[in-house]
Order: structure tokens, then C-alpha cells, then sequence
């Protein structure tokens, strides 16, 4: 019972980069899927969780390191591993009936047998008297239960699953989650394994056997948790709240903006010109401040509590608690959020103090943001084309990140008023409209 | 037993068996058959002349479906391809096609010597060419733009190439295929008219049908036998609307890629009686089984590959493509000059260009006052949806109606009052054309959310203030598509719009389109290729540097999402 479905040893991934080079997104992943275990993929956006599925899946071939299926490499997508898609992958134009044969035809068995297993597998999944619907006749639950229907009825080995109940809401998503585990306990799915990704604490303890922490910036595990409460598990026992704590630590110990490679100096002063800046408006970070401030926190909260008390998860509350604590609004350890003098002063202020203080970290704290303005007042007509930043980051870091990293300056910017910003022309200026 | 929709069925698919037949028998005759049998004016010869037209656009369309799926397809799945067909399509685009057909008419009749066949290829490829290249394009667009999860999905399912062509690709491209399809079948009226009666130097080749039925009323100053002639269009364009495209569109409407309830389905009463009757579903039951099995069939055992980003070029292949490309090139090149160069002299090249700009100055201006006139009225409509409701389908059918059945009145009128051509004539090159503008912009003040227009009336928002802050920036974008392609169909008209015969009167206008069409008579190859690359010139040229960059801007700008 103890032969490993899956093996990865040392996988390395990248994806190319504009001036021609490439980009490390995942780096020295080991990894081993054995019979009868969901394996549980936990981090922040953009931590190469999604690109491990991927390789999994065959549609990336590793850049270096292998991943073994049952003795075999995995480099195109393999029989036997089938996958679950966040936003569900119908295929809008086929029946329920129809969307759940797909993998079944593509597997060339006789029509007969396709029938049969696909009218099982919708019986299995709960699908019964929705055959001939299509998809956008189905609420959001009933997709993502096509979409396990489908992935079931190949009888895979492995099941992958991206993210799948993200996209539904809390309730559906509970039940769903509980029908799975059910009928996984009970024996009654195809499968062998399962690895699921996921950014939602709670979900990875509930239902995973071992829990993978990544990292980003390159997407690496940092930690393996074993989780060995029993199923069915309850949300409100207090180990399984231990646990969630434990693992909110495990997320937050870390730097807040991991280092690159060669820089190993912890702590928020590892942040540079070329620091991924996360996608957060300025709106949200003083509002998480004023949270914050006010009761029942005082200042400190527990991470989990909080994200809890302003229904977020774990995934919404990261960013912000990062770029607060990069401009040393916050201090976050062990698990604990507290404000600083600053971030009190912050908070204390009106609003054109408010913007004075922001301004003042922005400029102390946020590298790029310090670089865009020095240039700008040493140009003589105090203007600079985006391009010129643009394609500074570029070589650091994607395309995407390199977008989203001069959006987020650019928001803090003008709620500071550093410097602005017209999209028209695509530059960045010291003047204000007046 | 038989329902009455069995019924309806049957006389639809027995109309449909006769029509092929009467429209084809004569196709295997040889020339002079048409010459002992002349197209005549009688009305009674009209329906015989309509199922003939008709059948040749549909031939034409066929292989434009053909074409689209392959060249597209090609242009879309290989990136060293890719390079090259894009921009080649993109040029064909621009080709003044009706400046094509006297070449290609000596091309075909040499295939089939003698025989009407030959004739027929010709007219049908002149169809052809107004058919396929925005067919090809919006398909070629669709691939590129399947979403990725469901191309994640079709490859963790492991479909082979055909399957994921058919069950993936096609399905996610046919919406929009159709409604190209549409204009396309629209476009081509203009062609019709055209390509069946052609004169190539001294040879005139006349096709039966309505193309050249139109072309006999207008040389006889026939204004009664134009006017059957329009009827008989009409009645034409209704029922391929309603028996082809109706319920195409309602099929079609499963293959939408957006995930919520839309508004209302779009229904067909032809598609209606084809679901319901259980003759139709028995009939076509073998059919739909072998079309499975060939769906089915594994043509390759392997899954479609996966792209690794970026796939590495190999430094030798990329170098042996780039050279065959650089020698097709070259060898390209060679033709064209040695043809051009026997026999044309730079003051032909400085005429040609200089009436190119004759011509853009009177596109111009046409587009700017049909600006002026269908934008205010498209908004109007546009904003009001019970009017929109009633004018998109007559907007849709004036498009499609061929402007060239109008000539002989303008002409006449032109005539009667002594007016100048140069510049009474130019109206008819927008004639057809200038309706793309007016539904564009009736589809972008439509899709104006009802929150921004109560938002403005909110705060009392009117006047000029109304149109510059809100209708005009909402509409830009589809009034540019509109205007592109306005502006293209109208360097096309020229051709026929700038020379206009009512009988024995012959109006000229000075312009690239007459420059063509002048020679075409004259039957002068040389000069007529000079002609064409120089419009073609000018279309690229203006495309790149004028609509193009218009076009980002607005979507970048003036995008409601």
C-alpha cells in the first residue's frame, strides 16, 4: 500500500521572460503522492502552487528535475491523471451528458461502455435528471459537479484539483466539499490519490492528509504539515483551530517579501526596486489600519481572527498585511498583526495628515516608488513615459507582475500624492491637476 | 406516422433537391449553348436566373468554409506559418477584387476550354473572394482566442488534433463564423452583379442569372425589368435569410461562450420544424452516425501536443524557412516587375497615384458626411429599443441590397440634369457601404448600460454636453469598426461607381476605380495591375497609419467594461 503514485524529484519550472531570458517560478520541488492521501498545495497567489498542478498534469514538461507517474515521466498530459478546474472548464455547447462522455471518447472505448460509465458517474456526483442541461442552465455548485463527474468517469489514478470550490459560494462550497469527502471515505471514487491546491487555510485542514506550504519568488515548499485529526473533522474543534493557527505562523514568519535569489537578508529591508508590489489599493490598507485600531483589536489581533471578523481569507488578508508591514505601518509575527507608532499616528490623523504620513513611508519604505519620483524631479519638465519604469522591471520579473507592480505604485502614488499618473499619454509627472 | 411537421419538412428538402438540380443542369454545356440561348428580360426567366445566382454563392461559400477551416486553421496552429499567412490575408483584404476578375476569367476558361464550366469557375471564385477573407479572419481570431481552461481541459482529457479541431475549436468559432458568414453573403451581392456578365477586351461572356439580367436592363434602359429584378432579390435575400441563416443563428446560440442566461434565444420556425419532425430525425439519424464515427476516429494515436512557452525555435529550421519565404519573395518580386516594367512608364505610375488620391479625397469626404448624417440618427435609434428593433434588419437588408441596382436612376438623373460626374457620381461609391456605419453605431448606443444613461439624465446631462461626454465616447469604438469597413467597401465600389452606363450614356468620373475599370475594357493587363496594387496601396496604408491606431485608441479609451 505504501508504493508512491507519484513521484517528483528536484522540479524545476520557468517561464520566459521579455528581454529573452527566463523566470524561475518554481524551484527544488520534491514531492511524493502515496496511495489514499489528498496531498494539500497551501500559499499566496502566485507561489507556483497552480504551475506544480500543471506539470502534474503534463501541460508544462519540467525545465529541470523530473515528475514520475507510476514509473513513467510525465511530459504530456498521461492517462490516468485527471483534473478539476477552478472556474470548472465546461464545455458550454455539450450537455451535462455530453461534457462528462469528453474524456471517455477521447479514450476510444465503444459507445456501450461510454454510456454506462458517464451514467455513473452522474449518478455517483449527484447529477441524476440534469443529463440533458447545459451548462449555463446549472447553478455554479451543479457545474463544478459536472466537473467532477467528468474527471471521475476516466477512472484516473490521480485526481488534481484547481482551486475547485473557490468560484462557489461559502454554502455550496461546504457541501460540496463535505460530499467529496464522504463519498472519498466511503470508498466509493475511482481514484488513488489526490492533490489539491488551494489558498484557503481552512480547506486545507479539513480536508488534506499533508499540507505543502509554498513560497514565491521562486514558488518553493517551505513546510510540510501532517494532519492527522480524523475525518469527518469539525471546524470548532480547538485542535483543528491549533492547527489553522500553526499554520497562519508557519505563512507569516516568513519575510514578508521573500528574497530573491542571492539576496539572504531577512525582514522588510530586503525590499528593492525590483520587490513584487502586491495588488492592494490604498483604501484597503487604511481601512485594514482603522480595523485595526478600533475594538475589539486595540491595535493587535490574531491573524486568523481577524481575517474571520472582515470575512476574508487568508489570501485577501496576505497582500495587505504585506504592504502594510512593508511600510512599517504594521509588525506581523507569530501569527499576530500589531500597529506600530506609525501606523497609530496613521490612523489618529485627518485626512491630509493621513496623506502626508502615507507619503513620507511610501517614499522611506517603497524603493520603486522613491526611484519614480527621484527621476521625475531631475527631468526639467518633471515627466517620464511608463515605459522607462516598465521596462526596468521587466527584467526582473513577467510581464503581468511588472503591470501589476507599477499599478500598485502608481494607486499608493496618487493617494499620496508623490507623483502622478496619465494614462492617456502614458506618463508618469510631478504636477497635479490644479 | 406522419406529423405535420413531417410534412413541412419533406417539401422543404424535396424544394431544396430541385433547386440543386434545375440550377446545375446546364453547367456541363458547352459556350456556345449560351449564346444560342441568351439571357432575356422576360420576368419568367427570373426564377430560373434566381435559383442559378443563388446556387453560385452558395458554391462559393462552400469553398469559403473550406478555405476558412484550413488556411485559418494552418495560420492559427503553426507559428512559422503564421507569420506569413496573417499579413497575406490582411493584404487580400485590401485587393480591389472587382479589379481581379477580367485575370482571373482568362484563368479559368483555359481550365475548361470551351465549355460553360469554365465561365462558371470564374464567377464563382469572383464570389468567392468578396466571401472568404473576413470569414477566415474572425475564425483564424477565434482560435487564437479559446479560453485557455478549456484548451487545459481538452488536453488533460488527452482529444486527439480532430476531436479537440471539432469539438473545441469549431464550436467556440461558430457564432462568430456565422455572423461573418452573413455579411459575407451580403458583400457578395455586389459581386454577383458583377461576375456574371463579363467582358474581357472584346470577349463578353454572359452567365443566365441576375447579375446579368440586371446588366442586359441596364444596357436596354430598362427601368421596369431593374425593378423586377430588385423584387426578385429581395425575395432572394428573404428566403436564405429565413431557410439558411435564421436557423443558423438559432443553433448557433448553444455554441455562445458566455456562461449566464442571455436574453431572449433567438428562434426560427425552419429550425423549428426541423427538430420536431421525427421523418427529419430518421432521415438524418444514419448521418449523424457516421459524422460520430469520424469524430471518433483516432487518425493519430497521440493527444494533440503540448506547447511548452516558448516553444525553442530550432536556430536551422527558423533559417531554411525565412529563406524559402526570402526566395517566394524574390521570385515574387521578379514577376511583378518584369511585368509591370515591359510596359509601364513612371508617368503611368505618377497618373495611377495621382488619381488614387482623387479617389481617397472623394472617400474622404463621403465618410465624413455619412458620419455626420448616420451617427446622430444611429444614437437616436440606438437608444431607443423598440425603434432599434425595427431599423436593425432593414439596415441589415439595405446592406446587403447591391448598390449597383441603383446606378441607372443616379445616372439618369445625372444625365437629365447636366450635373458634373466628377462629383455627382461619387455619392454611389457609398451608397452600399455606408450602412455598416449607421448599424455599428446603432449596436454601440445599444450596448450603452442603462445605468450610465440614467446617470446622465440623473444630472440633467443634455444637449451637446449629452453627446460629447456620453454618446459619442460610448459609440467610438463601433463606429470605428463601422467606418473600416465603410472606407474599404468604398475604394471596392469605385471600381463600378466611377464609370456608370444608362444604355448609350456613359458617365466618367476622374478616379483610381475608373483608371481600373478603363482598363479592364480595354483589356490592358499591364495597367490593370498597375491599377490595383496602387489601390491597394492606398487601403493598407490608410489602414495602418489611420484606422488601425484609431481603433486601439478607442477600444483602449472608450471600452464599457
Amino acid at each position: 500500500m505504501d508504493t508512491a503514485l507519484l513521484d517528483i524529484h528536484a522540479l524545476r519550472q520557468t517561464f520566459p521572460r521579455a528581454d529573452g531570458g527566463e523566470l524561475l517560478v518554481l524551484d527544488g520541488i520534491d514531492l511524493q503522492l502515496t496511495r489514499g492521501q489528498i496531498v494539500g498545495l497551501l500559499g499566496r497567489t502566485g507561489s507556483g502552487k497552480s504551475t506544480l498542478l500543471r506539470s502534474i498534469a503534463g501541460l508544462m514538461p519540467p525545465a529541470g528535475g523530473s515528475i514520475t507517474y507510476l514509473g513513467q515521466p510525465v511530459v504530456a498530459p498521461a492517462p490516468g491523471i485527471a483534473m478539476v478546474f477552478q472556474s470548472f472548464a465546461l464545455f458550454p455547447w455539450l450537455t451535462v451528458l455530453e461534457n462528462v462522455q469528453l474524456g471517455l471518447e477521447a479514450l476510444g472505448l465503444p459507445e456501450a461502455e461510454i454510456r454506462k460509465r458517464a451514467l455513473a458517474g452522474i449518478d455517483l456526483i449527484g447529477l441524476d435528471g440534469y443529463e440533458s442541461a447545459y451548462p449555463r442552465e446549472l447553478s455554479g455548485g451543479m457545474r463544478q459537479r459536472v466537473g467532477f463527474a467528468r474527471a471521475l468517469v476516466v477512472h484516473p489514478n490521480i485526481l488534481l484539483m484547481d482551486e475547485p470550490f473557490s468560484a462557489l459560494d461559502v454554502l455550496t462550497a461546504e457541501t460540496l466539499r463535505t460530499d467529496f469527502l464522504e463519498l472519498w471515505g466511503d470508498g466509493k471514487l475511482p481514484i488513488k490519490g489526490v492533490v489539491l491546491v488551494t489558498h484557503n487555510i481552512e480547506e486545507a485542514v479539513l480536508m488534506c492528509d499533508r499540507i505543502l506550504l509554498f513560497a514565491s519568488n521562486p514558488g518553493r515548499i517551505i513546510r510540510e504539515i501532517a494532519v492527522e485529526l480524523k475525518q469527518p473533522r469539525n471546524r470548532l474543534d480547538p485542535p483543528f483551530r491549533d492547527l489553522v493557527e500553526k499554520i497562519y505562523v508557519a505563512m507569516t514568519s516568513r519575510t514578508p517579501t521573500p528574497p530573491r535569489i542571492g539576496t539572504t537578508t531577512p525582514g522588510p529591508a530586503a525590499t528593492s526596486i525590483d520587490t513584487i508590489l502586491p495588488r492592494v489599493s490604498a483604501n484597503l490598507l487604511s481601512g485594514l489600519l482603522e480595523a485595526l485600531a478600533a475594538e475589539p483589536f486595540n491595535g493587535k489581533a490574531d491573524l486568523p481572527v481577524l481575517a474571520d471578523e472582515l470575512h476574508m481569507e487568508g489570501d485577501d488578508l496576505f497582500p495587505v498585511s504585506d504592504a502594510l508591514q512593508m511600510m512599517h505601518l504594521v509588525e506581523v509575527e507569530g501569527g499576530d498583526i500589531r500597529l506600530t507608532d506609525v501606523g497609530k499616528q496613521f490612523v489618529e490623523a485627518d485626512t491630509d495628515d493621513r496623506k502626508r504620513i502615507f507619503q513620507r513611508q511610501l517614499l522611506s519604505t517603497v524603493p520603486l516608488a522613491a526611484h519614480i519620483r527621484r527621476v521625475l524631479q531631475e527631468r526639467s519638465h518633471h515627466g517620464a513615459p511608463k515605459s522607462r519604469f516598465f521596462d526596468e522591471l521587466e527584467d526582473h520579473m513577467s510581464t503581468e507582475d511588472a503591470e501589476e507592480t507599477l499599478r500598485s505604485v502608481t494607486a499608493w502614488a496618487r493617494y499620496a500624492e508623490a507623483f502622478a499618473y496619465d494614462d492617456d499619454t502614458q506618463t508618469f509627472s510631478l504636477e497635479n491637476p490644479t | 406516422m406522419f406529423t405535420r411537421w413531417d410534412v413541412i419538412a419533406l417539401l422543404l428538402i424535396l424544394g431544396l433537391l430541385v433547386f440543386f438540380s434545375e440550377a446545375s443542369r446546364h453547367l456541363l454545356q458547352p459556350l456556345a449553348e449560351l449564346r444560342l440561348k441568351p439571357v432575356s428580360l422576360d420576368p419568367a426567366n427570373l426564377p430560373e436566373y434566381a435559383a442559378r445566382t443563388t446556387l453560385r454563392m452558395l458554391i462559393a461559400m462552400a469553398l469559403s468554409l473550406l478555405f476558412t477551416f484550413t488556411y485559418a486553421t494552418l495560420a492559427a496552429k503553426s507559428r512559422r506559418a503564421e507569420r506569413l499567412l496573417v499579413p497575406l490575408l490582411d493584404i487580400l483584404q485590401s485587393v480591389p477584387i472587382l479589379g481581379f476578375i477580367s485575370i482571373t476569367v482568362v484563368f479559368f476558361m483555359a481550365l475548361a476550354p470551351g465549355r460553360v464550366l469554365g465561365a462558371e469557375f470564374a464567377a464563382i471564385f469572383a464570389i468567392f473572394t468578396s466571401q472568404a477573407w473576413n470569414m477566415a479572419f474572425s475564425f483564424y481570431q477565434s482560435l487564437r482566442t479559446v479560453p485557455t481552461e478549456l484548451v487545459e481541459a481538452s488536453q488533460n482529457f488527452r482529444l486527439s488534433p480532430w476531436m479537440r479541431f471539432w469539438r473545441v475549436d469549431v464550436p467556440f468559432a461558430t457564432p462568430q463564423l456565422i455572423w461573418n458568414m452573413m455579411l459575407s453573403m451580403s458583400g457578395s451581392w455586389f459581386f454577383v452583379v458583377a461576375s456574371e456578365a463579363i467582358s474581357v477586351g472584346n470577349t463578353t461572356i454572359t452567365l443566365p442569372g441576375v447579375g446579368s439580367y440586371i446588366a442586359l436592363a441596364i444596357e436596354h434602359k430598362d427601368l421596369v425589368a431593374v425593378g423586377y429584378a430588385i423584387l426578385t432579390m429581395l425575395i432572394v435575400i428573404l428566403i436564405y435569410d429565413q431557410v439558411i441563416f435564421r436557423p443558423l443563428v438559432a443553433w448557433a446560440d448553444r455554441f455562445r461562450f458566455e456562461q449566464e442566461p442571455g436574453g431572449i434565444p433567438p428562434q426560427s420556425w425552419v429550425l423549428t420544424v426541423l427538430r420536431r419532425s421525427r421523418l427529419v430525425d430518421r432521415l438524418t439519424a444514419p448521418l449523424a452516425s457516421v459524422w460520430r464515427h469520424v469524430l471518433l476516429a483516432r487518425w493519430s494515436k497521440r493527444a494533440a501536443p503540448v506547447m511548452r512557452e516558448p516553444p525553442k525555435q530550432h536556430g536551422w529550421i527558423t533559417f531554411q524557412w525565412a529563406i524559402i519565404v526570402t526566395a517566394l519573395a524574390a521570385v515574387a518580386l521578379w514577376q511583378v516587375g518584369r511585368f509591370v516594367i515591359e510596359d509601364i512608364t513612371p508617368s503611368d505610375i505618377a497618373t495611377a497615384l495621382l488619381l488614387g488620391l482623387a479617389t481617397l479625397t472623394r472617400i474622404v469626404v463621403l465618410i465624413a458626411v455619412a458620419s455626420v448624417i448616420w451617427v446622430p440618427i444611429g444614437v437616436w435609434v440606438g437608444t431607443r429599443p423598440h425603434v432599434a428593433n425595427i431599423v436593425q434588419p432593414v439596415a441589415q437588408f439595405l446592406a446587403a441590397f447591391p448598390a449597383n441596382l441603383l446606378f441607372p436612376i443616379a445616372v439618369s438623373l445625372i444625365v437629365m440634369f447636366k450635373l458634373n460626374p466628377d462629383i455627382w457620381l461619387s455619392p454611389l461609391m457609398i451608397l452600399g457601404t455606408q450602412w455598416y456605419i449607421l448599424f455599428n453605431v446603432v449596436a454601440g448606443a445599444m450596448a450603452i448600460p442603462a445605468e450610465l444613461r440614467s446617470a446622465g439624465a440623473n444630472f440633467r446631462v443634455r444637449g451637446w454636453l449629452w453627446w460629447r461626454r456620453i454618446a459619442i465616447p460610448a459609440v467610438l469604438p463601433y463606429y470605428v469598426t463601422g467606418a473600416i469597413t465603410a472606407s474599404g467597401g468604398s475604394w471596392n465600389a469605385s471600381i463600378v461607381a466611377e464609370v456608370a452606363s444608362w444604355g448609350n450614356d456613359r458617365l466618367v468620373a476622374q478616379g483610381l476605380g475608373a483608371y481600373i475599370a478603363e482598363q479592364t475594357d480595354a483589356g490592358d493587363f499591364h495597367r490593370i495591375v498597375l491599377g490595383i496594387a496602387v489601390m491597394s496601396l492606398f487601403v493598407v496604408l490608410i489602414n495602418r497609419t489611420f484606422w488601425r491606431p484609431l481603433y486601439l485608441y478607442a477600444e483602449r479609451k472608450f471600452r464599457l467594461d
